[in-house]
C-alpha cells in the first residue's frame, strides 16, 4: 500500500515537472478474465447487421476468435455452427470474431462452410479490449449476466464446453 | 547479379510451393516441425539476448498476422508476414532483399500452437531458398501470450 502509495506520488511529481513517464508497454493482461463481464462492443457483421455484444444479455454467448488460415479454428466452427441450430432456441448465441485482414475472404469461407451465426471483423482494439487475443484460436463463453465462465486460447475440450454451455442453458 | 540470382532461388521455390499446392492462403503448407530442432530459439534465450548490451542484436521479424503484431509485439520487432500467403511472402522477401546473407535474423509468429502455425515453416523456408544461413526461429509451443507475454518478456504494440 506505502508502495503504491509512494509511485503515485512519484508519478504526480514528475507529471507537474513536465517530465515524460515512462511506463512498461505491457497489455492490460486482466482485462477479459474469468469471471469479469465481458466489455460491450459493436460491430458490424458480415452480413451488413449491426451486432452488440450487450444485447445478448440474457442468452448464453460463445464468442470464438478466429481466422481462415487457422487450422485448428477451421476444425471448430462446424462444430459451432451445429451448436448453433441445436441449442440456438434454448438461449445460445455463438458469435464469430475473424482476425484476418481480408473481409473478402473471410465472407467466401463463411458461405463456403455455411457458417449459422454473425461473424464480424476483429481488430487490434477489439482484441486489446478483452486483454488481448494473442493465440488463436480462442473463445470465451459468457453467461446470461454477461459475464465470462470461460476462456480458452487453442483448443478447447469441446465435450466439456458442451456440457458447460447445456448447463448455462438450463439456469440461465 | 547475386540478388537477381537470389530472386530467380525465390520463384523457383515459390514455383514448387505453388505447383503441390500450397500457394496462397493455406494453413499449414509448410509445417513448423521442418525447422530443425537446431535453429530454434527458445524465448528465455532471444528475451536475454535482447536485454544484453553486449550482445549483438538481431533482426527480429513478426511473421504472423497483423493484428496480433498489432496489439503486441517483442520490442524493436517489425512485421513481415503472414509468411502462411503469397502476400506476406512478398513482404518478407521486400524486407530482407538487400540484407547481407549472413544476416542474423529472428522470425517469430505465435499466432497459433506451434504444430499448426501457418506462418513460421514458409517463412524459414523463404529465408533458406533466399540464401540466409544465420536464421534462428522463436520456438513458441502455444501462442505469443502465453509463451512471450506471460513470462513477462518486454512487449509493445502498434504498427
Amino acid at each position: 500500500m506505502w508502495h503504491r502509495r509512494r509511485v503515485l506520488d512519484m508519478a504526480a511529481l514528475f507529471a507537474c515537472l513536465g517530465a515524460p513517464i515512462v511506463v512498461a508497454d505491457t497489455p492490460a493482461r486482466p482485462l477479459g478474465t474469468l469471471n469479469t463481464i465481458a466489455p460491450d462492443f459493436t460491430r458490424t457483421d458480415l452480413s451488413g447487421r449491426p451486432l452488440q455484444l450487450n444485447r445478448f444479455r440474457g442468452r448464453v454467448v460463445l464468442l470464438n476468435f478466429w481466422a481462415t488460415w487457422c487450422g485448428p479454428c477451421v476444425t471448430e466452427i462446424p462444430v459451432f455452427s451445429r451448436w448453433q441450430h441445436r441449442y440456438g432456441g434454448a438461449g445460445l448465441q455463438v458469435i464469430g470474431v475473424s482476425m484476418d485482414d481480408d473481409e473478402a475472404l473471410v465472407k467466401r469461407f463463411v458461405a463456403k462452410h455455411a457458417v449459422s451465426y454473425p461473424v464480424l471483423m476483429g481488430d487490434a482494439k477489439l482484441g486489446e479490449s478483452f486483454g488481448g487475443v494473442f493465440g488463436l484460436p480462442q473463445s470465451l463463453l459468457l453467461d446470461a449476466y454477461g459475464r465470462i465462465v470461460f476462456r480458452q486460447v487453442g483448443e478447447p475440450n469441446m465435450e466439456a464446453l458442451q456440457s458447460q454451455i447445456e448447463g448455462l442453458i438450463r439456469v440461465r | 547479379m547475386k540478388s537477381s540470382t537470389n530472386a530467380a532461388a525465390l520463384a523457383l521455390w515459390f514455383g514448387m510451393h505453388c505447383l503441390f499446392g500450397s500457394c496462397g492462403v493455406d494453413a499449414e503448407a509448410v509445417p513448423a516441425s521442418s525447422i530443425p530442432a537446431a535453429e530454434l530459439l527458445q524465448p528465455e534465450v532471444l528475451a536475454a539476448t535482447l536485454q544484453s548490451e553486449s550482445a549483438p542484436r538481431p533482426l527480429v521479424l513478426q511473421v504472423g498476422f497483423r493484428k496480433l503484431f498489432d496489439q503486441a509485439h517483442i520490442v524493436g520487432a517489425e512485421y513481415a508476414g503472414p509468411s502462411g500467403d503469397s502476400a506476406g511472402l512478398a513482404v518478407l522477401q521486400k524486407r530482407v532483399a538487400k540484407l547481407p546473407r549472413d544476416s542474423a535474423i529472428v522470425i517469430y509468429c505465435g499466432c497459433c500452437p506451434w504444430s499448426h502455425c501457418p506462418n513460421i515453416g514458409a517463412a524459414f523456408s523463404a529465408l533458406r531458398a533466399l540464401g540466409f544461413r544465420n536464421v534462428k526461429v522463436l520456438y513458441i509451443v502455444d501462442n505469443f501470450g502465453a509463451d512471450w507475454i506471460d513470462k513477462g518478456y518486454a512487449v509493445t504494440k502498434g504498427g
